[in-house]
């Protein structure tokens, strides 16, 4: 039983990876462009939310409302102000300047509210659970963030694949200058892509901070489970990053549940085998395709 | 006869290389003009000039009595200036359909949609839901001049569209084209085949070395001229 619980809880912690990653997907396995700084834009709403709460005693939820659309606009500078132009001057330097704005974030939230830790109230859902048998309880709190996940994820599907916004943002990926000549604006493009992105990661933190503690230095370690969430699932695939969420959930469970020290070694093995996996797989296709010519 | 593109001494460079020197021409509404030329006299750097692609380093570019020298491609493209790149650049992992959609951002409406370019090109019909990266080559030129015709162009600006397709496939492209010219569409096509430039166009411009060194209407010239323009080299001098 214990090893359906394990099984369980990685599902429901996969639906957090998932959430967490759904702006790397769009960015980084649609856009490619990567973000180091995701994680810490994640912080960074979880703060906002966090101030908030502590100026106006509203409920965390509703702190979503202004911070979300906050959000928005702090992504869509952030690509016309600063990634556009490294963007420009090839695929490493936004890597850089992402890493700089990570460090600069992580400073500034340090400096203004202390490298203490803090965190969100979650309401009464946060202690409720539904006790199935007597070791097996599954909270609500971990259910509600698997269903926003998914509603993430699917409602960023459904934009890449049905608006004419997704139809820009796939072009412009794949072909920037082919599509400017068709009348897209790429710029704009990017910049709402940005806007997204940047959204979902504040609403990831906002989940994270009444998940757990938070502190500022805490954007690149959640980070990393992100990218192997996406990478796991397959690039350019928003529903693979929710099974990538997953099996890097399910994974970590059941390494601790092996020893309670596997628990991150777990993730990590899996995502080293999908690796390993896919080249392989990359590999004797390419044999295939060249016994055919031969 | 009012000139819908006015080009005024382009100067264009690559890097060090000026692949376009000085050129001026004019292209007047419902006009087809053939851009001939050897490999690297400058054609498709024009071509990528004048759709946005590619900055001017000096001259003017006039579109429909405004001046566009410094304008971005996309907005180019919303003013009426569509291009079919060289080489088609489709989006590969995108179906036909959503290939012919993308080009609904240039916001331009008129008689082009995704359902009269299906009728224009019907071999594309049943590629609809396809992937373009899983076409044949015709296929995808095809989508390629639907494409940028769904932004319902003033100017159409066509950049080698028979490089690498059977003849039997150009035919079929050509013949398309043709119905286009007939519906008064004002065309710039950029052609290798001497004998298709000056089949289809009413004046050919013959490109050297990045200069404009002979035009003239179809009927005025006749194919040794333009050869010889073609390569540089006067015919008695070559055998002399």
């Amino acid at each position: 039983m214990t090893w359906v619980a394990a099984v369980v809880h990685g599902i429901l912690l996969g639906g957090f990876y998932a959430l967490l990653a759904a702006g790397l997907a769009l960015l980084f396995g649609v856009m490619r462009i990567i973000n180091l700084a995701h994680g810490s834009l994640a912080l960074v709403g979880a703060y906002m939310s966090y101030l908030l709460v502590e100026h106006t005693g509203w409920s965390t939820y509703l702190t979503l409302l202004p911070v979300l659309p906050g959000a928005l606009i702090v992504g869509y500078l952030l690509q016309r102000t600063m990634l556009e132009r490294s963007l420009r001057a090839g695929q490493l330097v936004p890597l850089l300047t992402t890493f700089g704005l990570l460090i600069v974030i992580a400073n500034l939230l340090q400096r203004l509210f202390s490298p203490d830790v803090h965190s969100l109230d979650e309401g009464s859902i946060g202690t409720a659970a539904w006790q199935t048998t007597s070791s097996l309880a599954i909270p609500w709190f971990d259910v509600l963030t698997l269903g926003i996940a998914v509603a993430v994820l699917g409602g960023l599907h459904l934009v890449l694949r049905r608006t004419q916004l997704g139809r820009e943002l796939r072009a412009t990926a794949a072909d920037a200058d082919t599509a400017e000549l068709l009348g897209v604006n790429s710029r704009t493009v990017y910049a709402r892509a940005t806007a997204i992105a940047v959204a979902t990661a504040a609403l990831a933190g906002v989940f994270y901070g009444m998940r757990t503690g938070f502190d500022p230095n805490q954007g690149g370690a959640e980070l990393l489970y992100a990218f192997e969430a996406v990478v796991i699932g397959g690039l350019g695939s928003l529903w693979g990053t929710l099974g990538g969420g997953i099996v890097l959930g399910v994974s970590q469970e059941i390494g601790a549940q092996i020893n309670p020290e596997y628990f991150a070694i777990g993730g990590h093995l899996v995502f080293l085998a999908v690796l390993v996996g896919r080249s392989m797989a990359q590999a004797s296709r390419i044999r295939y395709a060249l016994r055919r010519f031969a | 006869m009012s000139a819908l593109l006015t080009v005024e001494s382009l100067d264009v460079r690559h890097g060090l290389l000026q692949a376009v020197r000085q050129v001026s021409f004019e292209v007047a509404e419902g006009e087809t003009l053939a851009l001939v030329g050897a490999n690297g006299a400058g054609k498709s750097t024009l071509l990528r000039a004048i759709a946005g692609a590619h900055r001017p380093a000096a001259g003017r570019i006039g579109f429909a009595g405004q001046d566009i020298t410094r304008r971005p491609a996309h907005r180019r493209a919303r003013a009426g200036i569509a291009l079919v790149p060289e080489g088609r650049r489709l989006f590969p992992e995108l179906t036909v359909e959503e290939n012919l959609q993308v080009a609904n951002a240039s916001r331009r409406s008129g008689s082009w949609d995704v359902d009269t370019v299906l009728e224009a090109f019907p071999l594309l019909q049943p590629l609809r839901r396809k992937r373009a990266v899983s076409l044949s080559g015709g296929e995808q030129q095809a989508t390629a001049i639907g494409r940028a015709l769904m932004t319902n162009p003033r100017l159409l600006l066509l950049d080698e569209v028979s490089l690498g397709l059977a003849p039997v496939v150009v035919e079929g492209v050509y013949r398309s084209l043709a119905n286009l010219i007939e519906a008064g569409t004002t065309i710039l096509l950029v052609e290798q085949d001497l004998a298709r430039a000056m089949g289809a166009a009413d004046r050919v411009l013959c490109m050297l070395e990045g200069r404009v060194v002979l035009e003239g209407l179809r009927g005025q010239l006749t194919r040794e001229q333009v050869t010889e323009a073609y390569f540089g080299l006067p015919r008695q001098e070559a055998t002399a």
